[in-house]
């Protein structure tokens, strides 16, 4: 070469040139694979709202059903049961649910539509175990004296009490949430799509 | 002993094998490679007990990716149910644990092989605890150590579904939801790692994906760096002195042996007691005690109903104690973020201690005694996090959790300050050995 030891500016644009443009074309090529892994429109589908009856469904007594893959409990509470949540009022984190965990038509001191029946999603608002319910009072199921019925997450230990609303000082952040639901009829509920404010 | 690249070409003495060893050694550095990393890698002769599990930790990976590779032509990664009613993922493990001829042997040896792969690993981390093997000059290979560590447990994790058992389902539930506790992008980035709004077949197709394929790869490929940073450096040894210091005439380390044959000999040893342990374990316990193959996993997954005790598997619960023991909100942010911040501290932290040691010598035999109270403490805290970690969240377990992270954070961020007003005793010049 004549011009050993010198650089050739023009070659050295052009490789900086030709290495940000292969740069480019390499991170574009990213987003085709990333995306793959986004959900597919199949499972943007998958979500119809689900009817459930619930003329069986006794005093005292709770059914799950499956909704978007995740379970979601439907509650008759009785009139003891509902008591219980005026009580709970200072050991609950958001006692008047102002955190948006419910539709409007739920902000409310039962969170539900009809005071009895409660709907919410069977997720933990922590990491997403599945609680169990503890409804009859402490010593019969394991849980401390003071305990007015609720649910326990198995996983971190978050409980909820009858309504929903987690306790203070839980793993869990928010209370449970509770679907956009609506009343076809007084026993059939279809989860998943309201009108708005029924 | 650097690997030396300056070896010379194989000679043939005219027999068959050796010209055509002669004719490959031309074209490839096959001689090379077995000098400068067996034959003529110099290790120090005072190597001891722990130095077993290094190569323990290279036949646990070979035991897992042979039998992972048979296990794959059985196993169906599908989470629709078949015409029993049971995930065709599930049924497909029954089916090689009940039909496949000798399936359940297999799968036995990669379920148990799976915690064999942690017990070896992690007292070959406590080696280099003891002996200052992170230490300058092995930063790197103590860096390349922990990013194994890290793929080994996301290899243990996205595996851990494929029985899609209720453990399986429950327990990746979780770990993806911690992605969603990051703020503002968590929600997203938990839905893009799931590929759908819950676990399911998306999630089990692409753990499958990232199991046998993605995370081997990576694996294999740090495996190499880390044998390759080792050899150019040489090994540590229980003095953690150097032997390069001391070399005769032709360059070899006076208290260098070769490490083949010598210590491939001697690793025989090793692998045949290991086996004769894994063997036991494999055909007498093969469940470990409800600790390598949960209980509850015997359940295929059931989106509506979590078990009543869900814990991970053994190998996962110090962190996972740590998880749980991050109650407060700090800064505005949940303590189910913290716990994730927690978390991956107590894993990544490893990769700062070869900075963090301040110490004049490397080796447990000549440090003080506030390094070795620190380390104890370091060790009962692993112990105590672990099996608290098994447990049901309680109200002590989770004051006692907390007291334990406290400790196991202080023994590396202390570090800088004790390690440097500790005593210690004079290292001897060359290794000591009877």
């Amino acid at each position: 070469m004549s011009n050993e030891g010198k650089m050739d500016c023009g070659r050295r644009r052009l490789i900086v040139a030709t290495a940000a443009v292969g740069g480019a074309g390499a991170l574009a090529v990213l987003v085709p694979f990333v995306s793959t892994m986004l959900p597919s429109e199949r499972a943007k589908a998958a979500g119809a709202p689900v009817e459930v009856d619930i003329s069986k469904l006794e005093p005292g007594q709770m059914v799950t059903v499956e909704w978007r893959g995740k379970p979601v409990w439907i509650i008759n509470r009785t009139q003891a049961m509902l008591d219980t949540l005026p009580q709970l009022d200072g050991e609950v984190a958001d006692p008047k649910s102002e955190r948006k965990q419910q539709p409007e038509y739920c902000t409310n001191e039962h969170r539900s539509i009809k005071p009895e029946i409660m709907v919410a999603v069977g997720i933990c608002t922590h990491l997403g175990c599945s609680p169990t319910h503890k409804f009859k009072s402490g010593a019969e199921e394991g849980m401390t004296a003071e305990w007015k019925g609720g649910f326990l997450c198995p996983c971190h230990g978050s409980t909820f009490d009858l309504a929903g609303r987690v306790f203070k000082a839980k793993p869990a952040p928010t209370n449970l949430e509770v679907p956009p639901h609506m009343y076809l009829s007084d026993t059939r509920i279809l989860i998943g799509e309201d009108k708005k404010g029924a | 002993m650097a690997a030396n690249t300056n070896f010379e070409k194989y000679k043939s003495d005219g027999s068959l094998a050796g010209n055509v060893l002669e004719w490959v050694d031309a074209r490839f550095p096959a001689t090379a490679m077995w000098k400068g990393h067996l034959s003529e890698y110099y290790a120090p002769k005072n190597f001891n007990f722990w130095y077993f599990f290094g190569s323990l930790a290279l036949l646990v990976l070979v035991i897992q990716i042979v039998t992972g590779i048979f296990l794959v032509m059985h196993y169906k990664p599908d989470a629709s149910l078949n015409a029993a009613g049971i995930p065709v993922a599930f049924a497909s493990v029954e089916y090689i644990m009940r039909d496949v001829p000798w399936g359940w042997l297999v799968r036995y040896m990669h379920s148990t092989g799976a915690s064999a792969f942690f017990i070896v690993v992690y007292l070959h981390m406590f080696r280099g605890l003891l002996y200052g093997s992170y230490r300058q000059p092995r930063e790197l290979i103590w860096v390349f150590g922990v990013l194994i560590f890290l793929m080994l447990m996301a290899e243990a994790f996205f595996g851990y579904l494929l029985p899609w058992g209720q453990m399986s389902f429950w327990g990746a539930q979780v770990i993806v939801n911690l992605f969603g506790a990051i703020p503002l992008i968590g929600e997203p980035l938990s839905i893009w790692v799931r590929g759908d709004f819950v676990i399911g077949d998306a999630t089990l197709n692409r753990f499958f994906s990232f199991h046998v394929i993605a995370i081997p790869l990576v694996l294999i490929g740090l495996v190499a760096a880390h044998i390759l940073a080792l050899h150019e450096v040489g090994s540590n040894n229980p003095d953690g002195v150097e032997i390069k210091k001391h070399k005769d005439e032709k360059g070899i380390p006076l208290d260098g042996i070769p490490f083949h044959p010598y210590y491939t000999v001697k690793d025989i040893v090793g692998v045949v007691v290991f086996l004769m342990v894994f063997s036991l374990v494999l055909f007498f316990a093969p469940e470990g005690g409800g600790y390598f193959l949960e209980y509850n996993n015997f359940f295929p997954a059931d989106p509506l109903k979590t078990p009543p005790h869900i814990a991970p598997v053994w190998y996962f619960t110090p962190y996972y104690s740590v998880l749980r023991a991050m109650v407060w909100n700090f800064f505005g942010l949940d303590a189910k973020f913290w716990g994730v911040v927690g978390m991956g501290a107590s894993v990544v932290v490893f990769a700062f201690l070869p900075w963090l040691d301040r110490s004049p010598v490397k080796s447990i035999r000549y440090r003080g005694p506030i390094f070795k109270s620190f380390l104890t403490i370091f060790v009962i805290c692993f112990f105590i996090l672990g099996y608290l970690g098994t447990q049901p969240p309680s109200f002590w377990g989770e004051k006692i959790s907390q007291v334990c992270t406290v400790l196991y954070f202080a023994f590396f961020l202390l570090m800088p300050w004790y390690s440097k007003i500790d005593k210690y005793k004079p290292e001897p010049e060359r290794v000591t050995w009877k």
